[in-house]
């Protein structure tokens, strides 16, 4: 190859972006060409004085921190990925405060419920669980007038297992309702009866007693009044009584 | 992003890509050594703050000015960040940023003065063959501030590829991507900017040897 040729390719050849092979046969030539390998020799030593004297401005350490400041303070990543995050955000927020309300609306369900089972047991330790003794409905419905602040029916027990044994007012959150006991082969089983406005929260009609408790439960609303039954009875007969009251 | 924006034609290709649906929306990249493409997740600040010395340099060399070039890298950060999203993963992230740094520049005042200049030549046909003299290597050793102010000298299209060969240690293709010209253009320049250089610097030795 002519010299002529091998030297406009010197500029690529010290800036090192001839290909491999061009590389390898220039590198032949310059063995053999003092023309080409002193103007090389020229070149790279220019490239080098270039080089040196251009690094020549160094920032301030002041200006670099401002800088770092600006890009430091503003998010990284692009705006999708923070739509995303901030949507996942509020996602959580919205599902912690579900969560915790739900949480607190259960606590206070199963902290009703217990009070049930607790005004329960208390008629069962006490020395008088009732207040008016009669087995007839038509004397235990009258007692409550004037003690109570709400009218209810009572179904006829006669044919069935049940009996009436009698009744007494009961207090649940501060609201005054009737508690009538009833008796099923030896256990006692209490029915409350409260005006549902006056409770706390909408209930569930499956009741949730706390754990530890044995007594069956079962709660519905009907006319604007609360019914509880609830006693050590199986639950089968805590439901009987229950679909007795309903039928009213 | 205003009209005045000196990646504008940047942002919008980008843009275009964007709008597409890109797979580097994320933020994360996979990128960027020093002169090449290394998989790698970085963040905006990861990838940008280790050019800052050298795009501070370059901003010096093409204002010619320490406050102009604060401003200049100022305003390539911001805009920087702000079309990061829009920065493709897989391409040269400093031939991206330079490239925003001297559009930055080209479009601003002093950049327009400075552009002025009128190139006659702009492809590679036109690489300068020149003949070995003995002066080259005399010139080579020239002092650095000699060297730095017939640097100076040079239109700003010879001056920043130089700069961008020589000090930034950019191949022909990172070049050509961040001036926006072909890789023969590129080496027209380079060929015609060393040939002024050595032009210059002839004439400063032959005007301090006859004083």
């Amino acid at each position: 190859m002519a010299c002529e040729s091998w030297k406009a390719k010197l500029g690529a050849y010290v800036d090192g972006e001839l290909s491999e092979a061009e590389m390898r046969s220039f590198d032949e030539h310059l063995r053999g060409c003092s023309s080409c390998s002193s103007d090389v020799l020229a070149r790279v030593q220019m490239k080098r004085a270039i080089q040196a004297a251009g690094k020549r401005y160094t920032p301030s350490a002041d200006f670099r921190r401002r800088i770092e400041q600006k890009i430091a303070t503003k998010p990284r990543r692009s705006f999708s990925l923070q739509w995303a995050a901030v949507v996942a955000a509020l996602a959580l927020l919205v599902a912690g405060a579900v969560t915790s309300g739900y949480l607190r609306m259960r606590s206070e369900r199963n902290h009703l419920f217990s009070e049930v089972a607790d005004l329960h047991v208390a008629t069962m330790a006490s020395s008088s669980p009732v207040d008016v003794v009669s087995t007839d409905r038509h004397t235990v419905k009258p007692w409550f007038q004037g003690r109570i602040p709400f009218a209810f029916n009572l179904p006829e027990v006669q044919n069935t297992e049940f009996t009436l044994i009698g009744g007494r007012v009961a207090y649940l959150d501060q609201t005054p309702g009737a508690e009538l006991i009833y008796d099923l082969r030896k256990h006692h089983i209490s029915v409350f009866i409260f005006p549902e406005a006056a409770l706390r929260g909408n209930l569930p009609s499956q009741p949730m007693l706390p754990a530890g408790q044995t007594f069956s439960m079962e709660t519905w609303s009907q006319s604007g009044l609360r019914y509880f039954v609830i006693g050590d009875a199986n639950a089968t007969d805590i439901a009987a009584l229950a679909k007795l009251l309903q039928g009213q | 992003m205003g009209d005045n924006c000196g990646g504008c034609d940047l942002f919008r290709s980008n843009k275009f890509v964007f709008v597409r649906g890109n797979k580097n929306d994320f933020g994360w990249f996979t990128l960027v050594g020093m002169s090449g493409v290394v998989p790698q997740s970085a963040s905006f600040e990861e990838l940008a703050m280790p050019l800052f010395d050298q795009l501070y340099n370059f901003a010096c060399w093409l204002t010619h000015d320490r406050d102009e070039a604060e401003d200049l890298v100022q305003e390539t950060y911001v805009k920087a960040w702000k079309g990061f999203s829009s920065f493709q993963a897989g391409t040269n992230f400093r031939a991206w940023i330079y490239r925003i740094l001297r559009n930055t520049f080209l479009t601003s005042r002093a950049g327009l003065k400075a552009a002025t200049v009128p190139l006659d030549e702009d492809d590679s046909s036109h690489v300068v063959v020149e003949s070995e003299t003995p002066e080259s290597i005399f010139l080579s050793r020239s002092s650095a501030q000699e060297l730095q102010s017939a640097i100076d000298e040079l239109p700003v299209a010879f001056r920043e590829v130089l700069l961008l060969c020589e000090v930034e240690e950019m191949s022909y293709q990172e070049i050509a991507e961040t001036v926006g010209i072909p890789i023969g253009t590129v080496m027209s320049r380079l060929s015609r900017a060393r040939k002024m250089l050595r032009d210059r610097l002839a004439t400063q030795r032959g005007t301090s040897h006859g004083v």
